[in-house]
C-alpha cells in the first residue's frame, strides 16, 4: 500500500512587479527577507495546520528548490528548526529543479510520511522572458498514510518516468539566471515524451482520462501547447501564477486540488529533462481540508506594487547606496546554536513560579527573581499588539527603512521585531499583528534568519474556519 | 534601593573640558591629554601628584594602558571604565569611591570618545558574538528612543502635534543655550520651524531631535573634602553618586508603558536620599540631563521628579527648564548642542556644573547656584544604566 497526500498549501508572497512598464502588475516576487527557506516555512505552516498532521520521529522533511540559500550547509534543517519538528524527523536537501520536486514526491508515495517543503526565487535577466514569466512561491505537500484521524485527500494511483538529455535550458551554480537554448527545440523533444508518459499512465490505471490534467515545465512553447499536447476536458497550464521552478509540479497540484471533487482524478505531469507522471485519485476528505485561500485567488489578488529598480536591488543586480552605518556582523555559530529555540523555534521561556513569560528565553525571573523554574513558551503561532513603533531611516537594512514595533502577545511576553512586509501609515499602538519567519540580513555569507512581526489589519477579518 | 552615600566626603579641585565636535585635528589621546592638561594647570598641580586615574570610554580605546602612554604617566593605576553613554559618570564615581575609602588623596575621572574617525553617522558599537536576535543589532539609538513619543502621547491623551511642539521646544532651548557656550559643538540658534520640519530619522524624530556626534574629552581632580581649599577657594562637593543598572525587565514586560526609564526613577531616589534632598523641584539650581533625543529630556523631568507625571511636556513648552525658567536644565547646551562623545558626556555635565556653582560660565552664568543635578543615561527605553550625581558649594558641618 503506499502513501497519499494528506494536506497541502501554498504560499505567494504579497509583492508584485510590472517588469515591462505597461502597468500590468502581474509578476510574483518574493520581498527582499524572502528566500526559498522561509517560502516553505510559510507553506509548510499552512499544509500542516490545515490537515492536522504532525510529523514524528521516524518521519521525513525533504526541501527542494533550484534557489538555495546555501550549499554545503543543509537548508532544510533551518526549514525544520523554524518549525520546531520533532529532532526524530530526517531533514535533507533535494536541489535543482522541477523534477527534484517530482522525485521527492514518488519518493515520498513509496516511502515514509514526508512533509515535501518547496520553494523557488526565479530570478530571470533583466528583460528576459523568465523574468516575466516566472513567479515566486512556496507549496508544501503532506505525504504518508491514510489514518482515521487523518484521512488522505487523495490517493496514488500510479505514475511513470522517462529521461532524455538534451540541452534546453541551464544555469551555472555561481548565476542568478539561467539560458534557454531556442524554445521550439525543447518542444520537439518535449512533445513526444509527454504523450508517451501520458498514454502509459493512463493505461496503467485503466483509465481513458484523467478530470484534471496538470502540465509543468520550464519550456514556454510546451505550457502555451499544453491544450494541444494533453486534450482533456479540464485542463491547467501550471500553476496560475507563471512558472516558479523546482515548487511549479506542486502549486500547479494545488492549483488543481483546490478546484477538484471528491472522487476525480488529476494527472500530474512534469516534463523537465524528460518527464514525470503522477496520477491521483481525490477523496471525500478533500473538501474540508483544501488550503484556506485557493492559489488563484492568491495569485489574482493585486498585491503591493515594488517599483522595477527596487526589485532589481531586492535581487542584488542593482546596487544602491547603502545607508551610513556599518554592515553589521554576521551570525556566529555557538550563540546561534545555543539560542536555536529562540532564533529559529520563536520559543521563550515561562517562570513556573509566577507565570511571567521571557521573550527571549530567560534562567533568571525578571518578575519574582526564581531561577532555573522555567518552562518553553513557544509564541510563533501567536498574535499580539503593538506597544509602540518606530520607522529607523539610520539603520542598515537591504530595502530601507526598517519599521520596528514592541509586540505584547497574547497570553504573556513581550519583545522588539522588524516588520515584515511593512505599512507604517497603518501602525497603531494596539495594532495586531503576527509572526512570520524571515532574513534580517546576509553577512559573511550568513543569513540571519529570524522572525519578523506583520500588520494584521483587521484582526476579525482574519478570523476564518 | 539603599546607599549609605559619600556626601561630603570628597570634592572637585579642578576639572578641563575640549571643545567638542567634529576634532579632524586631533585623536582620542590628544583630546584627553587637553582635558587633562587644563585641569592640572587650574589646580597648578603636576601630573606627578596623581595618585591614580579612572579613564571612561565606549569603545575608543582599551585598557589603562590609553592614558597612561598619552599622558607618560609614572606607573600609576589607571582603571578603564564602560557603561554605555554613562560611561564618563561611571569613571566619576569609581575615582570618588577610591578617595572617600582612603586609598588615595588626589586622583582624576578622564572620559574620551571619538566618533568622528569612523565616517558613520549614529553611534557605532562592537558587539561580541551573538545569534543575530538582538533588537539592538537592527533597531538604532534614535529608533529606539523615538518608542516614547507615540507611548507617551497615547498614554496621557497628548494631541501629536501638541507633542511635536514639546520636542521642537527642548531642541530650540538646548541649541540657544549652546549658542553662548565657546566649548559647544553647535553654536547658533536654530529656528522652531526648522527643527520641526528637519529630516527624519527615526519615527517622528527629525535630525535635531537628535543629540551631535562628536568628539571631545572631560576630566574632573578629586580629592578629600578637608583637603579642598589646599587647591582652590570654590571646590565642589559631591553630594550624592547613585547608578542603577536595570535588569531588561521592562523591554520584555507588557506593563512597560514606554513613558518612563524604572532605572531612573531608583537612581534618582537613591541620589536624593544620599544628599538629603526632599524636593528637587524648590532645592536643585540647575541639571544637566542626558537629552540624547529630545523626548528623552520630557521623560526624565518627570523621573527626576522636576514635573508630575504627564506634565512635563507642558512644562517644557511653557519655558520652565529654560535657561530663565524656574529650573534650568542643560544651560550648557546639552547633548543636543554641546555634542555627545559618550566617554566624556557625563564629566562634560559636571564641567558646567562646576563651572556655574564657581560662577565661571560667562554670558550663560545663572544667578547663584548652590546644588546642581547631573543625570546620564545609557543604553535605550526598556533596559538602561542611569546615573545621578549631585554637587553643591557648600559642605555639611561634620560631627
Amino acid at each position: 500500500m503506499t502513501n497519499g497526500i494528506l494536506g497541502y498549501a501554498s504560499y505567494l508572497p504579497g509583492w508584485r512587479v510590472d517588469p515591462r512598464g505597461a502597468g500590468r502588475l502581474t509578476r510574483v516576487i518574493a520581498a527582499f527577507d524572502e528566500d526559498a527557506v522561509t517560502m516553505s516555512v510559510a507553506a509548510v505552516q499552512a499544509a500542516l495546520e490545515r490537515c492536522g498532521a504532525v510529523p514524528a520521529a521516524g518521519d521525513r522533511l525533504v526541501f527542494v528548490t533550484s534557489s538555495p540559500p546555501y550549499l554545503d550547509k543543509t537548508s532544510a534543517s533551518i526549514v525544520h528548526a523554524a518549525l520546531s519538528l520533532d529532532r526524530g524527523v530526517a531533514a535533507d536537501d533535494a536541489i535543482g529543479t522541477a523534477r527534484s520536486a517530482m522525485a521527492a514526491i514518488s519518493s515520498a508515495l513509496h516511502g515514509r510520511p514526508t512533509v515535501v517543503a518547496a520553494a523557488d526565487v526565479r530570478t530571470g535577466r533583466p528583460g528576459s522572458a523568465d523574468e516575466r514569466g516566472g513567479a515566486d512561491a512556496g507549496a508544501a505537500l503532506v505525504i504518508g498514510p491514510s489514518t482515521p484521524q487523518t484521512p488522505v485527500i487523495a490517493e496514488h494511483l500510479g505514475g511513470v518516468s522517462l529521461t532524455e538529455e538534451f540541452l534546453d535550458r541551464w544555469r551555472s551554480p555561481d548565476t542568478a539566471y539561467g539560458s534557454t537554448w531556442e524554445e521550439r527545440f525543447g518542444r520537439s523533444r518535449y512533445e513526444p515524451l509527454i504523450a508517451e508518459a501520458v498514454a502509459a499512465t493512463l493505461d496503467a490505471a485503466g483509465l481513458p482520462d484523467a478530470d484534471y490534467a496538470v502540465l509543468t515545465c520550464p519550456n514556454a512553447a510546451v505550457t502555451k501547447a499544453a491544450g494541444a499536447i494533453v486534450k482533456r476536458a479540464v485542463s491547467t497550464v501550471g500553476a496560475p501564477t507563471g512558472f516558479a521552478g523546482a515548487v511549479d509540479p506542486i502549486l500547479s497540484l494545488a492549483h488543481a486540488l483546490d478546484r477538484a471533487e471528491p472522487g476525480q482524478t488529476i494527472l500530474v505531469i512534469s516534463a523537465a529533462d524528460g518527464v514525470d507522471t503522477m496520477l491521483l485519485r481525490t477523496t471525500d476528505a478533500l473538501p474540508t481540508r483544501r488550503q484556506r485561500e485557493p492559489i488563484a485567488a492568491a495569485a489574482a489578488a493585486s498585491g503591493r506594487s515594488v517599483p522595477y529598480p527596487t526589485y532589481l536591488s531586492w535581487r542584488g543586480l542593482l546596487d544602491v547606496e547603502p545607508p551610513r552605518r556599518p554592515e553589521p556582523d554576521r551570525p556566529a555559530g555557538p550563540p546561534a546554536a545555543r539560542e536555536a529555540g529562540w532564533k529559529f523555534g520563536l520559543s521563550g521561556s515561562r517562570c513556573t513560579a509566577c507565570g511571567f513569560v521571557h521573550l527571549p528565553p530567560m534562567r533568571a525571573c525578571r518578575q519574582c527573581g526564581t531561577i532555573d523554574q522555567m518552562e518553553p513558551a513557544p509564541v510563533a503561532a501567536r498574535r499580539g499588539r503593538v506597544a509602540t513603533f518606530t520607522v529607523d531611516r539610520l539603520a542598515y537594512s537591504p530595502s530601507p527603512p526598517v519599521v520596528d514595533v514592541v509586540v505584547d502577545f497574547e497570553g504573556g511576553g513581550r519583545s522588539t521585531f522588524e516588520v515584515a512586509d511593512a505599512r507604517p501609515d497603518l501602525l497603531e499602538v494596539g495594532a495586531p499583528v503576527d509572526l512570520v519567519f524571515r532574513k534580517l540580513f546576509t553577512a559573511g555569507g550568513v543569513h540571519n534568519y529570524f522572525w519578523k512581526a506583520r500588520q494584521v489589519a483587521d484582526l476579525a477579518g482574519e478570523e476564518r474556519s | 534601593m539603599s546607599s549609605r552615600g559619600i556626601a561630603d566626603q570628597v570634592a572637585i579641585v579642578a576639572m578641563g573640558c575640549t571643545r567638542f565636535g567634529e576634532r579632524w585635528d586631533r585623536s582620542a589621546e590628544d583630546l584627553l591629554l587637553d582635558a587633562v592638561q587644563e585641569a592640572l594647570t587650574r589646580a597648578d598641580v603636576p601630573l606627578a601628584d596623581i595618585d591614580a586615574f579612572w579613564l571612561g570610554t565606549l569603545g575608543s580605546g582599551q585598557s589603562g594602558l590609553m592614558l597612561s602612554r598619552a599622558l607618560s604617566s609614572d606607573y600609576k593605576p589607571v582603571t578603564r571604565v564602560e557603561n554605555f553613554c554613562a560611561t564618563g559618570s561611571e569613571a566619576f564615581r569609581n575615582a570618588c569611591y577610591a578617595v572617600a575609602s582612603g586609598a588615595y588623596d588626589r586622583v582624576m575621572a578622564v572620559g574620551v570618545e571619538k566618533l568622528k574617525d569612523s565616517g558613520f553617522s549614529g553611534l557605532l558599537r562592537a558587539d561580541p558574538p551573538g545569534a543575530g536576535t538582538a533588537p539592538e543589532l537592527s533597531v538604532t539609538a534614535p529608533a529606539a528612543f523615538s518608542l516614547l513619543d507615540p507611548a507617551y502621547c497615547a498614554k496621557y491623551g497628548v494631541d501629536p502635534a501638541e507633542m511635536r511642539e514639546a520636542m521642537t521646544h527642548v531642541a530650540w532651548k538646548n541649541h540657544r543655550n549652546g549658542m553662548l557656550n565657546p566649548k559647544a559643538q553647535f553654536r547658533s540658534e536654530v529656528s522652531k520651524e526648522k527643527i520641526a520640519d528637519s529630516p527624519k530619522v527615526a519615527g517622528r524624530l527629525g535630525v535635531f531631535d537628535c543629540s551631535g556626534v562628536s568628539d571631545g574629552a572631560a576630566c574632573a581632580m578629586i580629592v578629600r573634602a578637608e583637603d579642598a581649599y589646599k587647591y582652590t577657594d570654590r571646590p565642589v562637593f559631591v553630594k550624592a553618586l547613585a547608578l542603577a543598572a536595570a535588569p531588561g525587565r521592562a523591554g520584555m514586560d507588557p506593563a512597560y508603558d514606554f513613558t518612563t526609564f524604572p532605572e531612573v526613577v531608583r537612581s534618582a531616589q537613591d541620589a536624593y536620599a544620599q544628599a538629603g534632598i526632599t524636593d528637587p523641584r524648590t532645592e536643585v539650581s540647575l541639571a544637566e540631563v542626558h537629552d540624547c533625543f529630545t523626548p528623552t529630556e520630557l521623560v526624565l523631568m518627570e523621573d527626576l521628579g522636576f514635573s508630575e507625571r504627564g506634565q512635563a511636556w507642558k512644562e517644557s513648552l511653557a519655558g520652565e527648564f529654560d535657561a530663565d525658567g524656574r529650573l534650568p536644565v542643560n544651560v550648557d547646551g546639552g547633548l543636543k548642542s554641546f555634542g555627545h562623545p559618550v566617554g566624556a558626556s557625563g564629566l562634560r555635565m559636571l564641567y558646567e556644573a562646576w563651572l556655574q556653582m564657581r560662577g565661571e560660565a560667562g554670558d550663560r552664568q545663572l544667578d547663584d547656584p548652590r546644588i546642581a543635578l547631573t543625570h546620564n543615561l545609557g543604553g535605550r527605553p526598556g533596559s538602561a544604566v542611569s546615573f545621578v550625581a549631585i554637587v553643591g558649594t557648600d559642605r555639611a558641618p561634620t560631627g
